[in-house]
């Protein structure tokens, strides 16, 4: 009799309800981190800062409390910001001889706008009640602006983005020899367009 | 219809197997616990981060001092008020006490990794300037320079 009996099935309904119970566990004790961002760097703290810019080679952009924003003494629109911090920059206006000449400029090379992307400099000023997006938008754009003109140069000189450079020389899996050429590369561009955005403190009035 | 009710009275259908039902939420289960993190402090504020399309990636989580500002939570905020507060290690600080907390969170770090340490400032999309630039001048005056607007990706669009 026991013989002919098929070997009883394990119910297996309360699986499920144990998964969840793990799921649900989970859920509440994890979150999706966001590890993503702008990085900047701020100015040492040191008091005498005073240096001398010729105010064709500054280009002051302004949130003021309502959330405005003014670059060289215009309201513009955040969508416009981009080009006009990629025009001033790639400007070289410095005359053809000159040992500050930027050859690989492609700007409009005006008289009254930067001289060269090394001595051009942005200053992003805030009052204490403009928004902190804002803010965001305005940095975002400004790095934009430098990412674009230093993806041109990257493309023209090693024929890569500068975005994929970057990225490789933080990956762990490039071996070091590669890393000092891609170090080289990075430096190299760095130094054609480097970064120079002044943060003055805020101004109550 | 009249033959249809026969048929089924003469022979029921077989119950549904859910035998395959552990298995998908065991997928679901390893989804999570591949994309999530532990939480490592309980949120006292407000935390919805803007939009920027120029992100890099921060660096690893053990060189990253985070600062999280905002206006209180409604489980938080029962005598705090409405302005944006900061908070550090699971508690509400002050901005004067930013540095202090700050150099406390660097040198718990190892050496090796203290020279490279960023600070991640995660603030609401509700927060004003003011307290952001207080909160860098404490950060300029402890030497801490690397710093990180943490945000999400998206169009910049989305924070006007």
């Amino acid at each position: 009799m026991k013989n002919h009996r098929s070997p009883q099935e394990v119910n297996a309904g309360s699986m499920a309800d144990i998964a969840f119970l793990l799921l649900i566990f989970f859920l509440v004790t994890t979150s999706i981190e966001n590890d993503t961002g702008l990085n900047r760097s701020l100015p040492p703290d040191v008091s005498d800062n005073i240096v001398d810019i010729k105010e064709k080679n500054l280009f002051e952009i302004s949130i003021n409390n309502a959330d405005k924003i003014m670059a060289e003494d215009d309201i513009v629109d955040s969508k416009n910001l981009r080009d006009k911090v990629i025009a001033f920059i790639d400007n070289g206006g410095i005359s053809n001889g000159n040992e500050a000449f930027c050859a690989h400029c492609k700007g409009n090379r005006l008289a009254n706008s930067s001289e060269n992307p090394d001595k051009a400099i942005i200053s992003i000023k805030t009052q204490r009640n403009s928004s902190y997006p804002v803010y965001v938008s305005v940095q975002n754009e400004v790095i934009g602006a430098y990412n674009f003109l230093r993806n041109r140069e990257s493309l023209r000189l090693f024929n890569t983005t500068y975005e994929t450079i970057y990225s490789d020389y933080y990956n762990d899996e490039i071996s070091e020899d590669q890393k000092k050429i891609l170090k080289e590369r990075l430096e190299v561009i760095r130094a054609l367009y480097p970064q120079k955005i002044l943060e003055p403190e805020t101004v109550n009035n | 219809m009249i033959k249809f009710n026969k048929y089924r009275s003469s022979k029921s259908l077989p119950p549904v197997s859910t035998a395959s039902l552990p298995d998908i939420v065991f997928i679901l289960l390893f989804f999570f616990m591949t994309v999530t993190v532990m939480k490592n402090q309980n949120l006292l504020v407000e935390n919805t981060l803007p939009t920027a399309t120029e992100t890099e990636k921060l660096d690893k989580k053990d060189r990253v001092i985070e600062i999280y500002v905002g206006k209180p939570t409604s489980e938080a905020k029962t005598n705090l008020g409405d302005e944006p507060k900061i908070q550090m290690d699971n508690k509400f600080i002050t901005v004067d006490e930013v540095g202090d907390y700050a150099l406390q969170a660097l040198s718990s770090m190892p050496q090796h990794l203290r020279s490279v340490a960023t600070v991640s400032i995660k603030a609401d999309v509700g927060v004003k300037m003011g307290i952001i630039e207080d909160l860098k001048s404490q950060l300029r005056m402890v030497n801490l320079l690397k710093i990180n607007y943490t945000t999400y990706e998206g169009a910049v669009t989305d924070n006007l």
